[in-house]
């Protein structure tokens, strides 16, 4: 699982209010290149919750991205920073742990790069 | 890359080893994919340099198929871990880059519009009556951009108006018919193998600019 995929998820137990952004507890991390893609980086960027991305990239053990989220302008001329930006957002993948609703502390686990949100009947 | 080697290649996944009936399990045959695919790239430009959700997503058929076609990052959800496994695989073989997801998809928690375009062949609701529009309720919240959905032609009406009136589509458009060859996969399937006319629909979300949904998505059918 990406941080991209990471930023997206949430938890939604029953009762939960607020289920984003999900904790992360790492097992195992695998990290796999893939081409970066500069245009789609520069579309994708004001969609993410800054925050999120960077406390979870530091979980992940990145420790590159700046904790606040950088002017848009940045995308435009920085290239060191849209390769950290790649490399986090796309190259770290959470293969094995567990991901963690930040309301009850449940525990959703990732097995083999695959979480499962499934609930359970008392959480529909 | 041409519709003909897109479908071949789709002819080389694995698919359901032991379908289960209630969840409405059946291949998304390459005929299909590759069609349903091959439409959403290169008539509206809806999967290249895409974020694309595949719902339902069983063995990955779709799923591969957009990122065949350019998707920059696929994400599939199925509610079955044996499927997810063999999706896996396939993405593996293929050498392709996708996001799996376990997840029912009518408690599905998600946040935001990073999702362009959803691609969907959801269950048609023989097993769970409305299963069809459960899916198409979730991805119309979903998919910032269009929704790619296979729906039994014998719907067509029923589809329509439950994507316009209650769904908040803003557009709701047959691309075409086309025949879901079922293989004789169940102990009540008699024929060796059936087609049935679907349809494949494109809907267009209602959006207005800078909403920021933080879907806890539960479907009005519960």
């Amino acid at each position: 699982m990406r941080l991209l995929t990471h930023n997206i998820l949430s938890s939604n137990i029953k009762g939960v209010t607020n289920g984003f952004p999900l904790g992360i507890e790492v097992e195992k991390v695998v990290e796999k290149q893939v081409e970066i893609n500069h245009d789609f980086l520069r579309n994708i960027f004001p969609k993410i919750d800054w925050k999120a991305f960077s406390d979870a990239s530091k979980i992940m053990g990145y420790v590159e991205l700046p904790e606040e989220s950088p002017e848009p302008s940045v995308l435009d001329s920085d290239l060191d920073f849209l390769r950290k930006f790649h490399h986090a957002l796309l190259e770290l993948h959470l293969e094995e742990g567990a991901l963690v609703c930040p309301q009850t502390g449940r525990k959703f686990p990732v097995n083999k790069g695959i979480p499962n949100m499934l609930l359970h009947e008392d959480e529909v | 890359m041409k519709l003909k080697q897109l479908e071949c290649l789709l002819g080389h996944l694995q698919q359901f080893s032991n379908p289960k009936v209630e969840l409405e399990q059946y291949p998304t045959g390459p005929h299909i994919a590759s069609r349903l695919l091959y439409t959403a790239e290169n008539s509206f430009d809806d999967i290249s340099n895409k974020v694309v959700a595949d719902f339902g997503c069983g063995c990955g058929t779709l799923g591969a198929a957009a990122a065949l076609l350019g998707a920059e990052q696929v994400i599939g959800i199925d509610i079955d871990s044996q499927s997810l496994g063999i999706a896996s695989m396939n993405a593996e073989n293929l050498e392709l880059d996708i996001d799996f997801v376990q997840c029912d998809i009518s408690n599905l928690g998600w946040r935001g519009q990073i999702v362009d375009t959803v691609v969907m062949n959801p269950p048609f609701g023989t097993r769970k009556k409305g299963a069809d529009i459960d899916f198409l309720f979730v991805a119309l919240k979903v998919a910032s951009e269009a929704v790619y959905s296979l729906h039994k032609t014998s719907t067509r009406d029923h589809v329509k108006r439950a994507a316009l009136r209650d769904l908040n589509a803003s557009s709701a458009e047959v691309l075409c018919e086309l025949r879901f060859d079922v293989p004789q996969l169940y102990k009540f399937h008699k024929k060796k193998e059936v087609d049935i006319a679907v349809d494949l629909w494109r809907f267009v979300p209602k959006r207005s600019r800078g909403e920021n949904i933080n879907v806890g998505v539960r479907c009005p059918l519960d």
